[in-house]
This record gives structure tokens, C-alpha cells and sequence, in this order.
């Protein structure tokens, strides 16, 4: 997050700041142990993993929960709750949904280990991070 | 804002005919040797601009959001239809009209032919837009400059000069960026550009989102404007007009001073009242009076700008 130099005074509003209060700090998920089992190491990860799924919720413009951890495999959804529109966009490009109005949802299969950042398009501020662990 | 809120008792009896109903009293900006002097519309200077044939006449128009189906506005269309019909009633004919983004409300082609067909409707010299986020969704402003892009430079930057005034487009929507960014090359063409003129030319500067930092926790900024902003400090006068925060407010820092302009589809709460930038759906009947539209004069002999902000009619 970049700091801006020009001052500007605000009130102080805790309930504005809570949502972003993820940004810019490092990821409260601990990064993956390296000497966990791999299962299936013939099959790829994907087709090997139960199919555990993760639900994002977009509420207030916000990503709630804002950080996931999950293991290789597993497929996010994220649902928009929200009158206003919201895309799902990984910094990296690796995933990018499309615009997704009130009530609709999109899906991503994480099947590489690692950590994705990602933000609304549309209003960029609003960012959450996926984290895929082997 | 205590200007933008005052009631209608500065102005005077023809404004006061024309528009029943104001939301913010028209504001004369006079600038004298770096010095700005605010007065609220009525004034013998914002008079005397109202009858100049020489000055430089425009309109600003905000963040239509056509395509949008909230409960904040059931009726985007009409609202914009609506304020169209209020800049072609204003009583003279504007040099031209600025559109500063969020056209559409997610860029669709509908949404872009829409709201292209409908600023044909304009009576005025010629139609400006910049973009907003939500004119590029999906295509990085493909679409948008697909329309409007024509003379423009890089994503759609421009300038041109009118009636002795310098005035210059930006596009600060388009970097994946938490707050609005203008990037190297952008910054590049804002040096070039007013590196020739001189420094009593009055500068105004459109841009989406704003210049300033209004509220960064909601985007509400633009990262590298600082940068920008330096390319004009030797200018006597900067007035950086904005959209994107659905609300009135003014600003002054040194030599520049800072307009954001209402929309005419939603309203959005002040900076920091509640979890994000959420469309207000206000009670029954109250829209209309946090809808708007703008109107500048601009004198060249008496070194004044009159900003003067209406509510939707």
C-alpha cells in the first residue's frame, strides 16, 4: 500500500478501517509446512483432494472472510451480497471472474501452492488473499 | 464544505427564479497573486460573470452509473435524462460539456451506446468525457475509448485549450492499484503539456477520481498525483475538477483548489460513515436533492472561476 504524502484530516472511524485491516500486513496464514505428505503424487493434486469448498462472501464492499487458507485443490467461491457490482482479480492474473452482480457467485480451483493476492476491479481498495498450502 | 451548504440566501433573484430548490449556493473563486478569495454566488463578481459574452461557459456531469439497478436508484436513466434537460435549460449554451466517469455501471456496450446516444442529446460546442472504474470493467477501457477515445493520448489522456483556458483530462482508473494511479507515462504527457505555457494560464484539470486525499481507506485518492501536481504549482491558478465520490466537496491546498462533484444516479455517505463507499438509498423523495449537476464560468479579464453546484431539478 503506498502512503500518501498529501495530509488530509478525517474523523476517526474504526468501523471504516476494520475492513481493510488485512492490506498491506503480512499473511496471518503461516506458511505451509514443507515436510507435509503429499497424497496420490502420481495423480495430479486436483483430481486427488476431496473437494473441499471455501466460501467468500462480498458484503459491504468487503471480502469476508478477507485471507483463506486451504490446501491444494480446493475450490473458493465467492458470492456477491452487495447492490453495487464486484469482480474477484488476482494481482498475478492467474484468476479473474467476471463482473459478478447481486446474488452471483464464482468459482476457482486452486490446485498451486501459494500465495494470491487479489482485488475488486472496480474498487480496488477492497482486497483478500488466498492462501493454498500443498 | 460550510460553502457548499449554505442555504439560498446568497444568491440572487434571477438564479433564484430559475431554480427553486438549491443544494449548494454558487461559490466565485477569485484568485489575485496566488491569493484565493471564496464568495458565495450573488456577489457582484459572480454576477457580472453570469452576463459576460466572453467568458468561458462549461458543465460538469458526474457518475451516471447507467446500468445500475439498486434500490439507491431505481431509475438511473431518468435521472440522467433529467439532468441533460437541465444543462440544455441552463439559459446559455455551454462551450462544452465534461462527463467525469462512471458513464456506465459496468461497461457494457448497451450501457456505452446508452449513455453515448444520450449525451447526443446535449445542447453545447462539444462533449468531454473522462473515465471512471467502472468504465473499463472487464477490458481495461477498450470500450470506452472505443467511443470516446478519438484525439486522445496513452488510455485516453488529452488536453486542449479554450477561451484561454488550459484544460487537461486525465485517466486515473485503469492500474490494478488500491487508490487511483496515473503512471510514468501519464505523469510524462502532464509535464510535456503545460511545460510551454505560461505560468498566469489558467489550469483546469479533470479527473475521475480525485486529486486529493479525500478518504485513501476507500480509494478515495490517487497515489501518484502529488507528482502531477508539481508540473503545476507555478500556475497562478489549478482547479482540479473530480466525480467518483458521489458527494460535493471543495478543497484547497496552495495554488490548487479541489471541486469533487455529486453524481446523477446515487448517493454515496461521507468519507468513513460506515463499513465502504455503499449506495444510499435515501427515504422517499429526498434523491433528487443528492443529485446534481455543475456549471463553471470562467472570465479571463478578472482572473475568476465561478463554481456554481445544482441540485437535479
Amino acid at each position: 500500500m503506498r502512503q500518501f504524502r498529501t495530509k488530509f484530516v478525517v474523523p476517526a472511524v474504526a468501523a471504516g478501517i476494520m475492513a481493510f485491516a488485512g492490506c498491506g500486513g503480512p499473511a496471518t496464514a503461516a506458511p505451509a509446512p514443507a515436510d507435509q505428505a503429499m497424497p496420490g503424487m502420481s495423480m495430479p493434486p486436483v483430481a486427488a483432494a476431496p473437494m473441499a469448498t471455501n466460501a467468500v462472501s462480498i458484503m459491504n464492499f468487503a471480502f469476508s472472510p478477507a485471507t483463506v487458507t486451504m490446501k491444494a485443490g480446493t475450490t473458493v467461491t465467492w458470492t456477491n451480497h452487495d447492490q453495487d457490482a464486484h469482480t474477484v482479480s488476482a494481482m498475478s492474473g492467474a484468476f479473474h471472474s467476471a463482473t459478478l452482480n447481486t446474488g452471483q457467485s464464482y468459482s476457482y480451483t486452486f490446485t498451486t501452492p501459494g500465495r494470491f493476492d487479489y482485488l475488486c476491479t472496480i474498487h480496488p481498495f477492497m482486497l483478500g488473499t488466498v492462501v493454498v498450502t500443498p | 464544505m460550510s460553502e457548499l451548504e449554505n442555504g439560498p440566501e446568497g444568491m440572487n433573484r434571477r438564479q433564484l427564479l430559475r431554480h427553486t430548490a438549491w443544494f449548494g449556493a454558487a461559490v466565485a473563486l477569485t484568485v489575485t497573486a496566488g491569493e484565493v478569495i471564496s464568495h458565495i454566488g450573488g456577489t457582484p463578481a459572480a454576477a457580472a460573470l453570469a452576463q459576460d459574452p466572453h467568458a468561458l461557459r462549461f458543465v460538469q456531469l458526474s457518475d451516471s452509473h447507467l446500468g445500475f439497478t439498486g434500490s439507491a436508484n431505481t431509475d438511473v436513466t431518468g435521472s440522467f435524462n433529467r439532468a441533460i434537460n437541465q444543462v440544455n435549460a441552463l439559459g446559455f449554451r455551454p462551450d462544452f460539456v465534461m462527463h467525469t466517469g462512471d458513464l456506465t455501471h459496468l461497461s457494457t456496450q448497451a450501457q456505452f451506446d446508452q449513455v453515448g446516444q444520450m449525451l447526443r442529446g446535449l445542447r453545447t460546442g462539444q462533449v468531454f468525457t473522462v473515465p471512471g472504474e467502472h468504465d473499463s470493467v472487464d477490458d481495461h477501457g477498450q470500450k470506452y475509448r472505443a467511443m470516446f477515445g478519438a484525439g486522445t493520448h496513452g488510455d485516453g489522456w488529452y488536453s486542449f485549450d479554450i477561451k484561454g483556458v488550459h484544460v487537461i483530462g486525465l485517466v486515473n482508473t485503469l492500474a490494478l492499484e488500491k487508490l487511483g494511479h496515473l503512471g510514468t507515462d501519464q505523469l510524462e504527457f502532464v509535464r510535456k503539456d503545460v511545460a510551454g505555457l505560461s505560468s498566469d494560464t489558467p489550469i483546469v484539470v479533470f479527473s475521475h477520481i480525485p486529486l486529493f486525499a479525500m478518504y485513501p481507506a476507500w480509494g478515495w485518492g490517487t497515489d501518484d498525483a502529488v507528482q502531477a501536481l508539481s508540473y503545476l504549482r507555478r500556475f497562478s491558478s489549478v482547479t482540479c475538477l473530480n466525480g467518483h465520490v458521489h458527494q460535493l466537496f471543495t478543497k484547497t491546498e496552495g495554488n490548487v483548489t479541489f471541486h469533487s462533484a455529486t453524481t446523477t444516479a446515487y448517493p454515496l455517505p461521507h468519507p468513513g460513515q460506515g463499513p465502504g463507499p455503499i449506495p444510499l438509498t435515501l427515504p422517499a423523495g429526498q434523491l433528487g436533492a443528492a443529485l446534481g449537476i455543475r456549471d463553471v464560468t470562467y472570465q479571463p479579464g478578472q482572473h475568476t472561476l465561478a463554481i456554481r453546484d445544482q441540485r437535479l431539478a
